[in-house]
C-alpha cells in the first residue's frame, strides 16, 4: 500500500495544468479526488511519474447558471452537489444520486468530473450524465470543444478526451416542471460501488409516458443508455406487464463482468429491477 | 440505607455502576499511542516479500538489485535464517510454521524475504526489485481434496512424521482427528431413534479484521543484551516467553509492551512470522526495527477464523426430545496448524456443541486438515471453537423442529438443561455452572410477542403479491468462557490463569496492574470498579495498567472472555487480601479486635456505633506509618487465579427479517438480545460490548467471506469487499439480560464480550431459513449475501 516515488504539481489555472500535461506527455496522470487513482497507485497498479493536482484550480468548482444551462465545474465535489440549491432546484437528479456515492469522507473529496473522466462503469455519474444527456467540457491546447455524455465513455477506463485534454465542465440543460427522476442503486455496503443502477429521466403525458431517458451502471464495459427499453415505453403507462417488458429489454442489453458482488446471470437480473424501481419512483415525481 | 451511605456508595462509582469509559477521552482526541505511533531514534523499517503463488517451489531468490539500492540495509530469507535456526519456529498447535518460505510457498502472501531499509517507501521499493523464481507445483484448496490418496503433499518438511501433537497421522496432509463424548451410547441411541435428522452445512473462513492491523516495533540493545518489543499482542506475556524460548535471551532481558491495541477479536494471539523476522533483524543490526502489515496482508496472510465442513445429527423421540448427537467435522487449518487453542485442545471448546440442551448421549469429532491456504483458525470474538459449535446444535435443533413440524421455541423449550439440574454434566464432560434457561426464553418470546410474529408471516406467506419473505430466527445458546483450569487447559504448558497486583498508596488512592491486556474493552473502567466495591476506594483514584511485561504480573492475556472470569476474580482476591490487612489496622486504631469490626462501603466501623470507624484512607495513610506492631508496612497484594471451571454465559436471541425477493436483500426489521452474563460490573459496557458483538456478528452472517479459486488466489481480501458494516447497515440492537451468577466466580461474573458474536450469527441463519422454510429448505450457509440468497430464491423460483 505504498506508492513509488512521482513528482507532483499543482498548478493553479487551467492554462498552466493544461500545459504541464503536453509538457509531461503519458508520464502525468490528472489528480482530482484521487479516489480512484490514489488506491491504483497505492496498490502499484498505476505508476504514474508525476501528478498534476487540479485541487488549487478554484475555476474548476461550482454550479452556476449560464445561458439556460446549469454548469458543473469539474472539480465540483459531490458534497458541493449535495449541498448545491441550483442543483436541488434544477437538476435534482443529481444530489439525489450524488448521496448514494460512496461515504461522507470520500464524497469531500471525490469530484464529479474525476468521477467521469476516469471511464469506470463502476462509477455512478457516467450513466446519470447519460440519462441528463449532458454536455462535457473538455480543454486542450487548442481550447475548449463539448462532447456529448452519449458519445464520450468509448471503453473501461477509454473515453473521447484525448491524452492531452482536461475535463472542466458538464453542462446540463435544467429539468422542465414535471420532470420525474430517479437513481436507484443496489449495492453491498456503504462506499461499495454498485452492483447494479439505474438513472431515470421522465416526463409524463397524463398516465403515459412522454419521454423517458434511462441510464445504467456497471452492467457493461461502459456506462450505457437503455434505448430499447426507453423507445418500448414511449406511449406507455407504467403497468406491471409494461415494467416486467422494460426490465427484459434492460436484460437483453446488460453485459455485466461477474465479480464478487454478483454474477451474470444476478447482475442482469438486478440492472432489470432497478430500471424497474427507477420508473415507479419517477413517475411518482412527475404528478 | 440511610442518604449518606448511598452517596458514599456511589461516590465510589463501584460494581453495578455505568461508569463512563476512562479510555474513551483518549482515544476520541486521537491521543491514544498504538505501535504504529512508536517511533525510536535510528529505527529502521521492515516491509514483506511475500508469494503471488499458494503452492511453488522456490527456485532461486536474487537479492541483489534491491541491496543495491540506496537506503537498504538487508534483504534477509530462510538460508539468513539457518544459521540462527529461526527459519522455523512453533506453533501454538504444537505444529511448526515457516518464519520465512523454506525451499517451497505453501501459501498466497506467504513471506519469502523481508527487506529492512531507511524509511517505508524505500523498504516497499526494494521489495520490488527482490527477484524470486518459482516452479508452480498443484494446488489443494479444499479439505476433501487435500484428503485423497493422490493430493498434492503440502509439507514435506513432515514427510515419514506418522505421529502429530495430537495423535496419529494418516496422510500426508492430515493434521489430527480428535473426538470428544462417547460413541458408542451416540450410536446406540441413534440405532433406536424413531425420529433422526442429518444436515451438512459449511461455516466458512472469514478474519476478525480488527481495525489496527499487526505489527511491532522490535529494539535490541547489543551492548545490555536486552530486547524490548513493542507489539500488537492479545498475550504480551506469552510472546515474552516464546521468544525468550526462540532466542535464547533470558525471559528477563525480553520487554514486551502492548500499548494500546486497535481490537484483536483473536487474530492478536499469535506469534507471525513478521514479529519474529522484525526481531531477528533487530538482532542483526543492533537497531529497531519496525513492521507494521497493510490491510490486505492483514486479510491474507495473519490469522483467519472457522473453516468448518460440519455435518450433524440429531437423534429424538417423536415429540421431539433430542435423544443423541453426532457431529463431523472437517477442520481447514491451511498450510501450518496455528490455531490458537489451549494446547489439549486441537478443536478448541468444540465439544460445547451439546449446547442448551439435556442431550444424553453425543459424540463428536473433528479431522484437521492441511491445505494451501493461510494458517491460522483463531477464536473470532469467541471461546475456542464455540462459535462452530453454537452455530451446528442451533442450526440442527432447528433441522429437528422443522421435521417434526414443532415450533423452535418449544422444541427448545422441551430439551433445555432445567433450572434444577445445575450444576449439570453434559454427555460431553463440561460441568455447566448455572443457568435458567426457560425463564430468559419467555421474557424474549413476551417482549417481542412471539405469537403475533408467526401470525404475520402466516398472512405474509398467504398473500402472494407480498414483496418480501418474512422469516423469523431464534438462537438460545450457552457459551464455556474464562479459560481456563490448569488442570485442563495451558499455552505451550504454561497453566492459563490470570494475575493481578494492586498497590495501595499512603494517601489511599491505589494501582491495579494486570496481566491481561484491554484491545477496546475497557478493562481501564471495570477493573477498578471491582476494586472500588471491594476496597471502598473511589474507582477515579484507581489506575489500572497493563500490557508492560517489565511492570505488571505474569498473565495469559485477553482472549476467549477470560478477562472477567478470571482477572476479574484475581482482583478481587488480591483486593481481598488487601482488605484482610486493612481490617487487622482498622482493629488496631480503634483499639478493638477484629471481630468487633463490620465493614461499610468504604470503611470499617465498630459494630453499632457509626461514631467510631476509620476509612480506607485513613488505614492507607497508618499502613505506611503506624502499622500494628508485628505487621509489616505497606499495603498491597498479589493474587494468581486459577479458576476451578470455566463459566457459562447465556443469552436468547430472537431476529425478524425481510428478504426481498426481486434483489435477495436482507432488510434485519427486529433483534432482540437476551443476555446472562451474570453479575454485572458495568452495565453500559456490557451494552457496549453487545452492540459491537451483535454488529460483528451481523459482519459475519451477512457479508464477511475469505475465498479462493481453484489456483489458491484470495479472494476479497480488501476492505472494497470484505464486509466491515458502517452504521448504515448496522440493524438497531435491543438488549435485555438476566441475572444468574457463577457460583464459582468471586463476583458471579461470567463474562460477555462475546456471547454476542456467538449467539448472534446462528440467529441471523435461522431467520433465513426461517423464510424460506415453507419451500423447503432446512439449511442456507453464510454469508446471507443479497447475491447469494438471491441465487437461493431463484432456485426455489421466488426470484425471476
Amino acid at each position: 500500500m505504498i506508492p513509488p516515488s512521482f513528482d507532483y504539481h499543482a498548478p493553479s489555472t487551467v492554462a498552466e495544468a493544461v500545459g504541464l500535461l503536453a509538457q509531461l506527455g503519458d508520464d502525468a496522470k490528472i489528480l482530482a479526488g484521487g479516489h480512484s487513482l490514489l488506491p491504483m497507485m497505492k496498490l502499484r497498479f498505476a505508476e504514474p511519474a508525476a501528478l498534476i493536482d487540479l485541487n488549487r484550480i478554484d475555476a474548476l468548482r461550482g454550479v452556476s447558471e449560464e445561458g439556460g444551462l446549469i454548469r458543473i465545474g469539474a472539480m465540483t465535489t459531490e458534497n458541493q452537489l449535495i449541498a448545491s440549491d441550483l442543483l436541488k432546484a434544477k437538476v435534482p437528479l443529481l444530489p439525489e444520486a450524488a448521496r448514494q456515492i460512496a461515504d461522507p469522507q470520500v464524497r469531500n473529496r471525490g469530484t464529479i468530473g474525476g468521477d467521469i473522466a476516469h471511464g469506470d462503469p463502476a462509477n455512478d455519474h457516467p450513466a446519470i450524465a447519460m440519462a441528463l444527456e449532458a454536455t462535457l467540457v473538455l480543454t486542450g491546447p487548442n481550447g475548449e470543444r463539448q462532447v456529448p455524455a452519449t458519445e464520450f465513455f468509448l471503453g473501461t477506463y477509454f473515453t473521447a478526451m484525448e491524452a492531452d485534454e482536461i475535463l472542466t465542465a458538464i453542462l446540463i440543460q435544467p429539468f422542465a416542471p414535471k420532470t420525474g427522476y430517479a437513481y436507484t442503486k443496489l449495492k453491498r455496503k456503504t462506499g461499495d460501488w454498485a452492483t447494479a443502477a439505474a438513472a431515470v429521466v421522465m416526463t409524463m403525458d397524463g398516465e403515459r409516458v412522454a419521454s423517458v431517458r434511462i441510464g445504467l451502471t456497471n452492467v457493461a464495459p461502459t456506462a450505457m443508455r437503455a434505448s430499447d427499453a426507453e423507445q418500448f415505453l414511449v406511449g406507455k403507462s407504467l403497468d406491471a406487464v409494461t415494467l416486467d417488458e422494460v426490465a427484459r429489454l434492460v436484460r437483453a442489453v446488460a453485459e455485466p463482468a461477474a465479480d464478487l458482488r454478483g454474477d451474470e446471470e444476478y447482475k442482469t437480473a438486478m440492472a432489470g429491477e432497478m430500471t424497474k424501481r427507477a420508473l415507479r419512483q419517477a413517475a411518482e415525481r412527475c404528478r | 440505607m440511610n442518604a449518606p451511605l448511598k452517596e458514599r456508595e456511589q461516590a465510589l462509582m463501584g460494581i453495578g455502576e455505568s461508569r463512563l469509559r476512562k479510555e474513551d477521552a483518549r482515544f476520541i482526541q486521537g491521543k491514544g499511542n498504538y505501535v504504529d505511533d512508536v517511533k525510536m531514534p535510528g529505527m529502521l523499517h521492515m516491509d514483506i516479500v511475500r508469494s503471488p503463488l499458494a503452492h511453488a517451489r522456490i527456485k532461486r531468490i536474487n537479492k541483489e538489485a534491491a541491496l543495491a539500492m540506496p537506503g537498504v540495509h538487508a534483504v534477509l530469507t530462510a538460508d539468513d535464517l539457518k544459521p540462527l535456526k529461526l527459519h522455523w519456529m512453533p506453533t501454538l498447535a504444537g505444529d511448526v510454521q515457516a518464519v520465512l518460505a523454506d525451499e517451497k510457498v505453501v501459501f498466497q502472501m506467504q513471506e519469502v524475504a523481508i527487506v529492512i531499509a531507511d524509511d517505508r517507501y524505500i523498504a516497499a521499493d526494494a521489495v520490488e526489485a527482490v527477484e524470486v523464481e518459482y516452479e508452480e507445483l498443484p494446488v489443494v484448496i479444499n479439505p476433501f481434496d487435500a484428503l485423497k490418496p493422490d493430493a498434492p503433499v503440502i509439507r514435506e518438511d513432515l514427510a515419514g512424521k506418522t505421529e502429530g501433537a495430537h495423535g496419529a497421522r494418516t496422510h500426508h496432509n492430515h493434521i489430527f482427528t480428535w473426538e470428544a463424548g462417547d460413541k458408542s451410547s451416540a450410536d446406540a441411541a441413534f440405532a433406536n431413534a424413531p425420529v433422526t435428522v442429518k444436515q451438512d452445512m459449511f461455516y466458512p473462513r472469514v478474519h476478525p479484521c480488527p481495525l489496527e492491523t499487526c505489527g511491532c516495533v522490535a529494539s535490541f540493545d547489543p551492548v545490555r543484551g536486552e530486547l524490548t518489543t513493542y507489539i500488537t499482542s492479545q498475550a504480551p506475556h506469552v510472546v515474552r516467553t516464546v521468544v525468550s524460548m526462540l532466542s535464547g535471551i533470558p525471559e528477563s532481558k525480553v520487554r514486551i509492551i502492548s500499548p494500546d491495541i486497535g481490537g484483536g477479536f483473536g487474530n492478536k494471539v499469535g506469534v507471525y512470522p513478521g514479529y519474529v523476522c522484525a526481531i531477528v533483524a533487530s538482532i542483526v543490526l543492533g537497531r529497531p526495527v519496525k513492521w507494521v502489515e497493510d490491510r490486505i496482508e492483514n486479510l491474507s496472510s495473519t490469522a483467519f477464523a472457522r473453516d468448518y465442513h460440519m455435518s450433524g445429527e440429531l437423534a429424538a423421540t417423536p415429540d421431539g426430545k433430542i435423544t443423541g448427537l453426532r457431529v463431523e467435522v472437517v477442520a481447514d487449518h491451511g498450510a501450518f496448524d496455528a490455531c490458537a487453542d489451549p494446547t489439549k485442545f486441537p478443536a478448541g471448546m468444540f465439544h460445547i456443541v451439546s449446547g442448551s440442551y439435556d442431550i444424553p448421549a453425543a459424540h463428536c469429532s473433528v479431522k484437521g486438515v492441511y491445505t494451501n491456504k493461510a494458517p491460522g483458525g483463531v477464536a473470532y470474538r469467541c471461546s475456542f471453537r464455540v462459535t462452530e459449535a453454537v452455530y451446528l446444535i442451533e442450526r440442527m435443533v432447528d433441522v429437528l423442529a422443522q421435521k417434526l413440524g414443532i415450533d423452535k421455541a418449544e422444541i427448545r423449550a422441551r430439551n433445555f438443561i432445567r433450572k434444577d439440574q445445575f450444576p449439570y454434566t453434559s454427555a460431553f464432560g463440561f460441568e455447566y455452572d448455572s443457568g435458567d434457561y426457560h425463564t430468559a426464553l419467555q421474557k424474549v418470546l413476551d417482549a417481542v410477542d412471539y405469537k403475533a410474529l408467526r401470525a404475520e408471516q402466516a398472512a405474509k406467506r398467504a398473500d402472494p403479491n407480498s414483496p418480501t419473505l418474512m422469516g423469523i430466527g431464534l438462537v438460545t445458546f450457552t457459551e464455556v468462557v474464562g479459560a481456563g483450569p490448569s488442570k485442563m487447559c495451558d499455552i505451550l504448558g504454561v497453566g492459563m490463569f490470570d494475575s493481578c497486583e494492586i498497590r495501595v498508596h499512603p494517601t489511599g488512592s491505589a494501582i491495579a496492574r494486570m496481566g491481561t491486556i484491554t484491545q477496546g474493552q475497557g478493562h481501564q473502567t471495570t477493573y477498578a470498579q471491582i476494586i472500588a466495591t471491594e476496597l471502598g476506594i473511589p474507582s477515579e483514584v484507581i489506575q489500572v495498567e497493563e500490557g508492560d511485561t517489565s511492570t505488571a504480573p505474569y498473565g495469559l492475556g485477553t482472549y476467549g472472555s477470560r478477562s472477567t472470569p478470571v482477572a476479574g476474580a484475581a482482583i478481587a482476591l488480591a483486593a481481598r487480601k488487601i482488605h484482610a490487612k486493612a481490617r487487622k489496622i482498622a482493629a488496631h486504631l480503634l483499639e478493638v479486635a477484629e471481630g468487633d469490626l463490620e465493614w461499610e462501603v468504604d470503611r470499617f466501623k465498630v459494630r453499632g456505633d457509626d461514631s467510631r470507624f476509620k476509612t480506607m484512607k485513613d488505614i492507607s495513610w497508618a499502613a505506611y506509618n503506624q502499622p500494628p506492631e508485628g505487621l509489616e508496612p505497606g499495603l498491597e497484594a498479589v493474587h494468581y487465579y486459577d479458576p476451578p471451571n470455566f463459566t457459562y454465559p447465556f443469552g436468547i436471541y430472537l431476529c425478524v427479517v425481510d428478504i426481498d425477493k426481486a434483489t435477495g436483500e436482507t432488510k434485519i426489521r427486529r433483534f432482540y438480545a437476551l443476555d446472562d452474563c451474570g453479575t454485572r460490573i458495568n452495565p453500559m459496557i456490557i451494552d457496549g460490548q453487545i452492540h459491537g458483538g451483535l454488529t460483528e456478528g451481523f459482519a459475519v452472517a451477512m457479508g464477511q467471506l475469505l475465498s479462493f479459486d481453484e489456483q489458491g488466489n484470495i479472494q476479497g481480501n480488501s476492505l472494497m469487499d470484505y464486509f466491515v458494516p458502517t452504521a448504515v447497515e448496522t440493524p438497531k440492537w435491543e438488549t435485555d439480560y438476566t441475572v444468574t451468577p457463577s457460583p464459582h466466580h468471586p463476583l458471579g461474573a461470567k463474562g460477555v464480550a462475546e456471547s454476542p458474536h456467538v449467539g448472534s450469527i446462528p440467529t441471523f441463519t435461522s431467520a433465513i431459513v426461517d423464510a424460506l422454510s415453507h419451500l423447503g429448505v432446512t439449511h442456507v450457509d453464510m454469508p446471507h449475501t443479497a447475491y447469494r440468497t438471491w441465487k437461493e430464491l431463484k432456485r426455489l423460483g421466488v426470484a425471476q
